[in-house]
């Protein structure tokens, strides 16, 4: 059955979706919570503290206290530092609930108004604006250390600037920073919109978001001070992982309480990818980061598995970070940002179960293919291998219920930038998708391991899949959270999206040419039978295409800076004063 | 036009409808993969095998390690020689699981804009990797690695016997005197003279190294113990890689 047949145009109103699961919402103008006078009781209500804010505000003064004495008792001047800013933040979160209790009507506040739910959407904003600003720090941060590949002596011989303590700041601040606050903003939005219910908890969604912004700036500042576990993507220490443990029970707690006050019968598809992102993302964060401190007053721990078990414990995290953060939680964006943008239904629902139930089964295997030719056991290769080939297919029917969903649309991808970021970022998803099957393939990896091969094929489901769909979901949102009727400039996207795209092209080409000539270098034999080039030779011919790279991530980050000042733009509530969407009037969609 | 779904594909409302049921079949397939992967590894002879001459670090190699893993070296420099031609005559033997059956965390990494470094033990002099921590385009005109003439300050080691301890929880046989004599192990690997006739037998094989700066240890005295002593545990003399097929 193929959803999305027929109908005529303008009447499409995606409540009447087909099948239930498969709803989008419609956008409903938000109802301002406003309190008159007149509709206050005659004689004002008692006030008195909820639970949470006087339980919250105990358990943040005990924290504070605590912290403090870590802070006096540091043993290295990191821990010291971040036991100060945690002591900070929790007095911050009590003058915060204080300060907010004091503003507050003595009643709770209303689940519906009129009838309709009084969507949460502070947190969500808060969370929009940090994933944009994080996002440019990510991407300056990445361009800073494409340069410095190419010319060593711009870390200015400072230790904090050294490519080593960089390179994770680059990657936190891109994945966990910006991508994690696009999750966790387009979630909360999602899971009220689809459920048709007010987010659950009074201050447990102002927690998650504003916690999760914590670990941030734990982890991020953490780097530059050499602290760090050495574990890819999973490098922050200890205690940032216990904190983010705590905010990411939170935060699957707000979710699936959410989701059982829903007042529809069904749980969307797009709560289900939210919650495979949620549940998984703990279960692989709590192995991998296993570990005992040194002491408990210093940031330094040791993981407690090693060698070869570390290894693949690692990866198995590492490549469920790609395959669940960065795959099934933009997944969910997609399910719903696209089909809401387009006007559309979602091309197909049994599609939509085969490919989720696949695409995690099979997501969790793939980690060996990154410990190919290692000391790992043959056997767990080979089962890496066979399970990252066939992921293919499912990785495939996520791209392929996502481009159909435009069946009867298609020409709206030439007046509507914001739907064909989105559309181009299916396209990188499975071109991405196809490309990382192949180098599983261990003939195919055994050239392209170690190499910047890698590195392009990361960037090209990074930039090209993860930030595209981001960058859509943002311009979708943001007007949306701010009641505003669309970004403040379509011809803006164009621009970025055009500006953004050379980037990627620059970026992944000059990384295939340069892990392509690598890998063939290293193994380039002359005709006596020597190895034909010393590594420095290796390093030497990389030169041009680093430069290149950095170049496509300038353009990159160019695109984002026009991303952010339209959104600022928006928010303020500015008009263009451009006459028809896009480039002028004299484009209209194709009837 | 809502359609119900037909036959079998309405039994998925089981998992539609209740969020703890969709919440429980999620766990239950995304831990399959992982636990048949991972857990044989914690069994099998070939990733659980000792191999002859693998120790535990020395307390001045072990705070190397731990500057390696501060610096992120590890994003660079893999430690991993493949068993292609090409890598083992490049680095040498093929890298080992059991050598790095102490490693908490691997070192593996997962690129090579440097050269890998799992044998790089003893191919430079102690000067050499010096030179070259200060400034790599002094020894290497090409190199684009940054420089770490920073390291050349006071290793902060006062506390090496915590690590051992920690260490020794998680498995790493380090003796209960190994632990109390840390401290003097350490500036005992930094007397090339050997005064210390018992340090040897802790910790067979390893190597003495001179100072930067006498009577003091610094970060980079910690770092190039830790690299001199990479890949040169196993004698491959010795070793019968026939017996440890896998």
């Amino acid at each position: 059955m193929i959803l999305g047949g027929p109908e005529a145009p303008g009447v499409f109103d995606a409540d009447q979706g087909s099948t239930p699961a498969l709803r989008a919402h419609r956008v409903v103008p938000q109802p301002r919570v406003e309190r008159t006078d007149s509709a206050m009781p005659a004689t004002p209500a008692p006030k008195y503290m909820t639970e949470g804010e006087a339980g919250l505000c105990a358990a943040f003064g005990l924290g504070a206290l605590l912290c403090l004495v870590a802070s006096a008792k540091a043993a290295d001047p990191a821990f010291g530092l971040h036991a100060g800013l945690f002591a900070l933040a929790a007095i911050a979160a009590i003058v915060a609930i204080l300060r907010r209790y004091a503003a507050r009507d003595p009643e709770p506040i209303p689940q519906e108004i009129g009838g309709k739910p009084n969507y949460n959407l502070g947190p969500i904003k808060f969370a929009a604006i940090a994933a944009m600003g994080w996002g440019i720090a990510g991407f300056l941060v990445g361009c800073i250390i494409a340069f410095q590949l190419w010319a060593p002596s711009l870390n200015l011989g400072l230790e904090y600037t050294t490519f080593g303590r960089l390179r994770p700041l680059h990657t936190s601040a891109v994945i966990f920073a910006f991508g994690g606050n696009v999750l966790i903003a387009t979630s909360l939005y999602v899971v009220q919109r689809t459920c048709r219910a007010r987010l659950a908890g009074d201050l447990a969604p102002w927690f998650v978001v504003l916690g999760y912004n914590l670990f941030i700036v734990i982890a991020g500042t953490g780097y530059l001070m050499g602290v760090t576990q050495s574990k890819e993507y999973a490098e922050p220490e200890w205690y940032a992982d216990l904190w983010l443990t705590v905010v990411w029970v939170v935060y699957l707690l707000v979710f699936l309480a959410t989701i059982a006050k829903r007042r529809e019968p069904h749980i969307f598809v797009a709560n289900w990818f939210y919650l495979a992102f949620i549940v998984t993302i703990a279960m692989l964060h709590v192995v991998n980061n296993l570990s005992i401190p040194v002491t408990v007053f210093g940031s330094k721990s040791y993981p407690i598995f090693s060698g070869v078990q570390d290894a693949l414990v690692q990866w198995w995290y590492g490549h469920n970070a790609v395959g669940f953060f960065l795959t099934a939680g933009f997944l969910a964006i997609m399910y719903y940002f696209i089909p809401k943008r387009a006007e559309r239904p979602i091309y197909s629902y049994r599609l939509s179960i085969i490919h989720f139930w696949a695409l995690i089964f099979m997501y969790i295997w793939a980690g060996p293919h990154h410990l190919h030719y290692t000391a790992l056991p043959d056997w767990a290769q080979t089962l890496g291998m066979t399970f990252s080939i066939m992921l293919w297919m499912p990785s495939w029917g996520g791209m392929i219920n996502g481009l159909m969903t435009l069946s009867g649309a298609w020409d709206k991808l030439r007046t509507d930038p914001i739907l064909r970021l989105m559309v181009v970022s299916l396209a990188f998803y499975g071109m991405a998708t196809f490309e990382g099957p192949m180098m599983s393939i261990k003939a195919v990896n055994a050239l392209s391991h170690y190499t910047d091969w890698t590195i392009g094929h990361v960037h090209s489901g990074a930039l090209g899949w993860v930030a595209y769909v981001s960058f859509g979901a943002l311009y979708c949102l943001v007007p949306w959270l701010w009641n505003r009727r669309e970004v403040y400039s379509l011809r803006l996207v164009e621009w970025h999206f055009w500006v953004s795209t050379l980037g990627i092209v620059l970026y992944i080409t000059s990384m295939w040419v340069a892990g392509i000539m690598q890998g063939l270098m290293w193994r380039a034999y002359n005709s006596f039978g020597f190895l034909e080039y010393s590594f420095v030779e290796t390093v030497e011919a990389m030169q041009p295409y680093y430069l290149v790279r950095a170049l496509g991530g300038v353009l990159f980050l160019i695109g984002a800076l026009i991303m952010a000042y339209n959104l600022a733009m928006t928010i303020l509530g500015r008009e263009a004063g451009e006459r028809s969407p896009a480039t002028g009037a004299a484009l209209v969609p194709a009837e | 036009m809502a359609i119900a779904q037909p036959g079998l594909w309405k039994r998925h409302e089981f998992f539609e409808k209740n969020s703890i049921l969709l919440l429980i079949g999620i766990l239950i397939v995304v831990a399959i993969g992982g636990l048949i992967e991972i857990v044989p590894l914690f069994y099998l002879k070939s990733t659980i095998e000792a191999a002859a001459g693998v120790r535990p670090y020395t307390p001045l190699e072990l705070a190397g390690r731990n500057i390696y893993v501060r610096e992120g070296c590890y994003l660079c420099h893999s430690q991993m020689v493949r068993p292609m031609r090409d890598e083992v005559e490049r680095y040498g033997h093929f890298s080992l699981a059991a050598e790095s059956m102490y490693d908490h965390p691997f070192q593996w990494g997962s690129k090579r804009t440097g050269p890998d470094l799992a044998r790089v033990g003893g191919k430079y002099s102690d000067a050499w990797h010096r030179e070259h921590l200060k400034d790599p385009r002094a020894v290497v005109p090409g190199s684009i690695m940054p420089a770490y003439a920073f390291l050349d300050r006071p290793l902060d080691a006062e506390a090496i016997g915590d690590d051992l301890t920690a260490n020794a929880k998680l498995g790493v046989p380090y003796s209960p005197d190994m632990i109390l004599r840390a401290q003097g192990d350490l500036a005992a690997q930094l007397d090339p003279d050997g005064t210390d006739a018992t340090f040897p037998q802790r910790y067979p094989g390893a190597v003495l190294h001179a100072p930067g700066e006498k009577g003091r240890a610094s970060e980079l005295d910690a770092l190039v113990a830790y690299l001199q002593v990479l890949g040169t545990m196993v004698d491959f003399k010795l070793y019968d890689d026939k017996k440890n097929l896998r």
